[in-house]
């Protein structure tokens, strides 16, 4: 039986007295490329928030590598972080330093690599989204879908072990989320990444997804893979994938 | 690592923990001409991994023929991550030399001043406009913004202009009692808060506190598209968030540097009573013996033109924002120091009119 790598156990997330996420227990497993799906304000985002800490859950637990995160000190939580990239919904670039500096900054703070190797690494994850010539350009320059790919390549700079990705395709054209789904799956496959993705792009899901996670009003509604989602009897879930199948 | 016969053989992982290392051991063998990388034994890699490899074979390019007993599991990884065969050229910045910095600067400033005398048309016509015709404004914005600008800044106008009135009627204090000219306090104090001290003091408050909201949040509202959004509605952004200001500031602005006068020289008046023992009498008579009706009416009249000042240059820098958050700090910066500084160059021209005596 497989170990979970990410296990989440009874998370309750609350914004003031408002709770958006209920109880959820999920698990992750590695070398999966697991999609987390639901409405616009199911929790989604902040599920994922939850497990890197950008927002920490009212109780629960969340095991990253097995080990427990929740009350880590954030020290002992940023040598988990050395090992987990990041895709934000907006790419979250640093607009005052160029694309080549944006996706040194994981390179640099946490490797002693040289110049030599970091810039090699630098061009080619720039080169595998596409954006090799942009290097000297400044996120400022960039469309937003590049920006969204320029980030990824700085999700990816480090080879981490998992990678998360809130709405990659979204605002991104047809053919650019092929090729960003493909490099995904380049990168599961040969980096052996487990990957954790929110989208609504159910051609992006049916490309991609090993696993499924359906969200709705903060609870965990569907677990399974995608075959067992699409006829799992919930109401809910069949009807996303039915309203969405015209994207197919 | 080791070398056999002009092959170099890895094993074990090849990652970004391990390339610092190997690279160390590497600097041995740098004599040597490579013609193979034997990777038989490398159980994994990752894109440090590779780019060590092509560090390797580059620096031996005149030498190398190929890598040797690639594993399946690793074959993929080095074809994904190899920076041997991209082609792409990064897009390269031209840099311009000294004399075209200078052209440019000339040109940026020029466009600056034609902009800037654009803004400053468009935003009276349409506040004159607003006198007759409301439409196109938030209602109730400009009560909102005299509140912003002007109420919320009577305390720390009102205590700054305080403690500067007290500090000049101090310094001065002492020297007047030298000479025994103790009653001209009044006359100085009043005159300087009066021409100088009240206007350009509350500018500068206002410049740090007012202009600076103004340029951020109209760099912001560009920044997040919210301006475009206000034209694609057919609305006109600078009657519906610069004009409430510009009205707000304008009617505001007297009053505040009257406050600011009126506390300044009550510090001095605090001064000649506790410290000199000048009577209020004596004091307040003085003030109005020595302050005409065209000083008071030239202050308020000042205050109104670096009111307009601060709310124009505040504009010009939030629409000229570029960029994100960063570019809406640069912004703020800009307006402030150009906000004071165009403060200060006004009341210079404002003093020739004093020139006369």
């Amino acid at each position: 039986m497989k170990v979970p790598i990410i296990s989440v156990k009874k998370i309750v997330a609350k914004y003031g007295e408002n709770t958006v996420l209920k109880d959820v227990t999920v698990d992750i497993f590695p070398n999966e490329i697991t999609v987390i799906l639901g409405g616009s304000g199911c929790g989604k985002t902040t599920f994922i928030k939850n497990i890197l800490q950008l927002y920490k859950p009212f109780s629960g637990s969340i095991k990253i590598f097995g080990e427990e995160t929740v009350g880590l000190f954030p020290e002992e939580f940023n040598k988990i972080l050395e090992k987990i990239g990041m895709l934000f919904q907006n790419g979250a670039l640093l607009n005052s330093v160029n694309i080549f500096d944006n996706v040194s900054i994981p390179l640099e703070q946490h490797t002693v690599l040289p110049a030599e190797i970091i810039e090699k690494i630098i061009k080619v994850k720039l080169n595998l989204v596409n954006l090799g010539h942009v290097i000297n350009l400044f996120p400022s320059e960039l469309s937003g879908g590049m920006k969204k790919r320029a980030a990824l390549a700085r999700a990816i700079a480090l080879d981490p072990e998992i990678l998360f990705c809130d709405e990659p395709s979204a605002g991104l054209d047809p053919i650019t989320s092929e090729n960003l789904d493909n490099l995904i799956l380049k990168l599961k496959e040969q980096l052996n990444m487990t990957i954790i993705i929110v989208t609504h792009e159910l051609a992006s899901i049916h490309r991609i997804a090993n696993r499924i996670i359906f969200l709705d009003e903060g609870e965990v509604l569907f677990q399974g893979t995608l075959a067992e989602a699409k006829n799992c009897g919930i109401q809910e879930v069949e009807h996303f994938f039915e309203v969405g199948k015209f994207g197919d | 690592m080791k070398i056999i016969e002009k092959t170099l053989i890895l094993q074990g992982e090849i990652n970004k923990f391990t390339v610092p290392n190997l690279l160390n051991r590497w600097e041995k063998y740098t004599s040597q001409k490579l013609e193979y990388i034997d990777l038989e034994k490398v159980i994994s890699i990752d894109s440090a991994g590779v780019a060590f490899l092509d560090v390797i074979q580059l620096k031996n390019q005149d030498s190398f023929r190929k890598l040797l007993n690639i594993p399946i599991n690793i074959s993929q990884t080095i074809k994904t991550f190899s920076s041997l065969e991209i082609t792409v050229e990064a897009i390269k910045r031209e840099r311009s030399g000294f004399i075209e910095n200078i052209g440019n600067s000339f040109f940026k400033y020029k466009e600056a001043i034609v902009d800037i005398s654009y803004l400053t048309t468009e935003v009276i016509f349409w506040s004159f406009v607003g006198i007759f015709n409301r439409k196109g404004q938030r209602k109730d914005s400009v009560i909102q913004q005299s509140i912003l600008i002007g109420m919320e800044a009577i305390g720390i106008i009102g205590s700054l202009s305080l403690i500067f009135g007290l500090i000049m009627a101090l310094q001065s204090a002492a020297l007047l009692r030298q000479f025994g000219t103790e009653v001209f306090l009044a006359d100085m104090i009043a005159v300087l808060m009066v021409r100088e001290m009240g206007p350009i003091l509350t500018a500068i408050l206002v410049a740090g506190r007012s202009g600076s909201a103004i340029a951020s949040e109209i760099a912001t509202m560009k920044v997040t598209e919210e301006i475009d959004a206000l034209k694609i509605m057919a609305i006109d952004p600078i009657r519906y968030v610069v004009v409430p200001k510009f009205n707000a500031i304008t009617l505001c602005m007297p009053l505040l540097v009257t406050l600011s006068m009126i506390i300044g020289i009550s510090g001095g008046l605090l001064i000649s009573i506790f410290y000199l023992d000048l009577s209020i009498v004596t004091f307040v008579t003085r003030v109005l013996e020595v302050l005409t009706f065209s000083n008071i009416l030239i202050a308020l009249l000042k205050g109104v033109v670096f009111a307009w000042a601060i709310v124009i240059i505040g504009t010009y820098f939030g629409f000229k924002v570029e960029g994100g958050a960063e570019g809406v700090g640069k912004a703020t910066t800009a307006s402030v120091v150009a906000s004071i500084f165009a403060v200060i160059v006004l009341d210079a021209i404002f003093s020739l009119e004093y020139l006369g005596g």
